[in-house]
């Protein structure tokens, strides 16, 4: 009873804020919104009982990721134009054609009558320890990948933003 | 009604969806790239509840290794940004045609 | 269904207790930096407003209150009106973690006196403190003002520079006690007061570069330059007056005891009193008020290092603290996680 209404409750700040994200005027508002819908998707993963990972969202995600952008926004005052310009009439309708059968496409597919709850779960499910084991074992290589990753990446973007080389 | 995995999914396909009108529609730079944020987040919360569904680890993995990926394209992305302000003075997006002839 | 709700009513309960010691506690911060101040600057410090000053909070708060709030009149109102809110939340939430005693028992029912009591608990205290860069930087963006910009900016920065130090300094405790919730990492402290975690568990280099991390964190002295007066006229709060301001301060406060309440609990034992159980009243209501009493003297402890070092210490230059925080702090703190990893590695450590 109470997760219906906290999903519920999660469900609409979520998609109000994503709402806002896409129409938003002022750009560090969307900004703002989309961290906020960061934290709500966390608290998503709280409910579905992974625990580790609703952490780590708002650590890295709504608490690095987001900065960044608002950093981005602030110290360049960045004014983001506003909807996009389509040369020919028909265009202009597309992004919106586009968007609902996306939607349309999306729902028939993820929609299965059959199951209607979710399984037992075992004690472990969410839990530190489990993923550990997982990330240190059967995706040891694509762990070491992705630090090579964040280290390219970091390269790279000290030297783009460089004024001069 | 108890809630289970198709709420979950529906509402993720809502985000989704949001995210792609976003690109579509936006033309700002960092506006783009907040919106391509929402749809990784929306994949994130399909992963994670078809990991809880089957009572695995492996979905949060992939969420972990999705969120750092966002990180870093995140830092990637902006730097690019910023660069071509330096250049431009503006982030439009359709401006971003130096390479044409 | 009385499962539930007895749950509630002592999460309530805990809620409130809390709550009203952490802003008693604010209250209380205030006049002990105030009259500690100026002792260490040899003056007297408040003494007006009833006995030694101790009614001194009672007037700011009333001061505040009763202050005309001005807004600059292009300042992004509803961002300007939301930032001390985001500065307070994190603040308040991150302490919900922390077990200020031990698990007592209560009408049959063994209740942990944490609020939270959750297995990621680090990492939720962890989370909030990432969080409460927002309000900096929003207060400093929405004010419409090239001070508070570059002040809220520059805070933000140091914020996020000496998080990483903090995390990895927690990795450190984390690896030895090989748990992240909190009452566990407390309860394996247990004993003579060599088995906290800063002597018997290897972690006082640790300690030391998580201490100096949230100092930087919390925005105090040295790393006070976000809010310096004499350069950036007043930071990121330039332009808040009376209870928004009076927020902002606050939730630097709750910073500060959630820090040093974060500090007692992963390094010196939390609420152990170190001391064998042989030597300690059997389990009842003295051993747990002995336990809670440990626990508010420990972290007033470090609240009074807070003060004193601010008193003491010249402030860092930006350039110097983003210098130390990631050319210093940060390798060492690297260095501090794979010494504790060989060492367990090779059996070095026993956990």
């Amino acid at each position: 009873m109470a997760y219906t209404v906290a999903f519920w409750i999660l469900a609409t700040l979520c998609i109000g804020s994503a709402v806002v994200v896409v129409l938003g005027r002022n750009a560090v508002v969307c900004g703002l919104a989309l961290a906020f819908n960061l934290v709500t998707v966390a608290g998503f993963f709280l409910l579905l009982n992974a625990r580790f990972m609703a952490f780590v969202q708002v650590m890295v995600y709504a608490g690095g990721i987001m900065v960044l952008i608002l950093f981005v926004l602030m110290l360049f005052n960045i004014q983001d134009e506003e909807k996009a310009r389509m040369p020919r009439f028909f265009q202009r309708y597309l992004g919106f054609l586009v968007t609902a059968g996306l939607m349309v496409l999306l729902f028939a597919a993820l929609r299965n009558p059959e199951v209607a709850s979710f399984p037992d779960r075992s004690s472990e499910f969410g839990t530190v320890a489990a993923l550990g084991t997982e990330l240190f074992t059967k995706f040891f290589y694509p762990f070491e990948a992705i630090s090579v990753l964040l280290l390219v990446a970091m390269v790279g973007a000290v030297l783009l933003a460089k004024k001069r080389l | 009604m108890t809630v289970g995995p198709q709420h979950f999914l529906i509402l993720s396909a809502v985000l989704f969806t949001l995210g792609v009108a976003g690109v579509l529609w936006r033309r700002g730079a960092i506006r783009l790239l907040m919106s391509i944020e929402l749809m990784l987040n929306a994949g994130n919360l399909a992963f994670i509840t078809f990991a809880r569904q089957f009572d695995q680890a492996e979905g949060q993995v992939y969420v972990f290794f999705i969120i750092t990926l966002a990180a870093a394209e995140a830092a990637v992305g902006l730097a690019i940004v910023i660069a071509f302000f330096r250049l431009r003075d503006s982030s439009d997006v359709d401006e971003l045609n130096l390479l044409k002839w | 269904m009385t499962d539930l709700l007895i749950n509630l009513l002592s999460t309530a309960i805990l809620l409130v207790v809390v709550v009203s010691a952490l802003m008693g506690g604010v209250a209380i911060m205030t006049w002990i930096e105030r009259r500690l101040s100026a002792m260490i600057q040899y003056r007297l410090g408040p003494n007006r407003v009833g006995p030694m000053g101790l009614f001194q909070p009672i007037a700011d708060g009333i001061k505040f209150i009763w202050k005309e709030d001005v807004t600059p009149r292009d300042a992004h109102g509803p961002i300007h009106s939301l930032a001390p809110a985001l500065a307070m939340i994190p603040a308040l939430v991150a302490f919900s973690v922390i077990p200020f005693g031990p698990e007592i028992e209560l009408f049959g029912r063994t209740i942990p006196l944490v609020l939270v009591n959750i297995d990621a608990g680090v990492l939720l205290a962890l989370a909030a403190a990432s969080l409460g860069v927002y309000g900096i930087v929003c207060a400093g963006w929405a004010s419409r003002n090239k001070y508070s910009l570059m002040g809220g900016l520059r805070a933000a920065a140091q914020m996020i520079s000496y998080e990483l130090a903090l995390v990895l300094a927690l990795i450190g405790v984390i690896l030895v006690s090989g748990t992240l919730r909190p009452v566990e990492i407390v309860q394996q402290q247990a004993g003579w007061f060599t088995n906290w975690n800063i002597f018997g568990g290897w972690q006082l280099l640790g300690f030391v570069i998580f201490l100096i991390a949230s100092y930087a964190e919390t925005n105090r002295l040295p790393f006070d330059m976000p809010e310096a007066e004499s350069e950036l006229v007043g930071g990121y709060h330039t332009e808040y007056s009376s209870m928004k301001f009076s927020l902002f301060f606050m939730a630097e406060y709750v910073n500060m005891i959630t820090s040093a309440a974060l500090v007692v609990t992963l390094f010196l034992g939390g609420y152990q009193v170190g001391l064998p159980a042989s030597m300690l009243p059997e389990a009842g209501w003295a051993l747990w008020i002995l336990q809670i009493l440990a626990f508010v003297i420990k972290v007033g402890f470090f609240l009074f290092l807070f003060v004193w070092v601010r008193w003491t210490l010249p402030r860092f230059r930006y350039d110097q603290l983003m210098n130390l925080g990631w050319k210093r702090l940060f390798p060492l703190a690297l260095a501090n996680v794979m010494a504790i990893a060989l060492l367990l590695a090779f059996d070095v450590i026993k956990r």
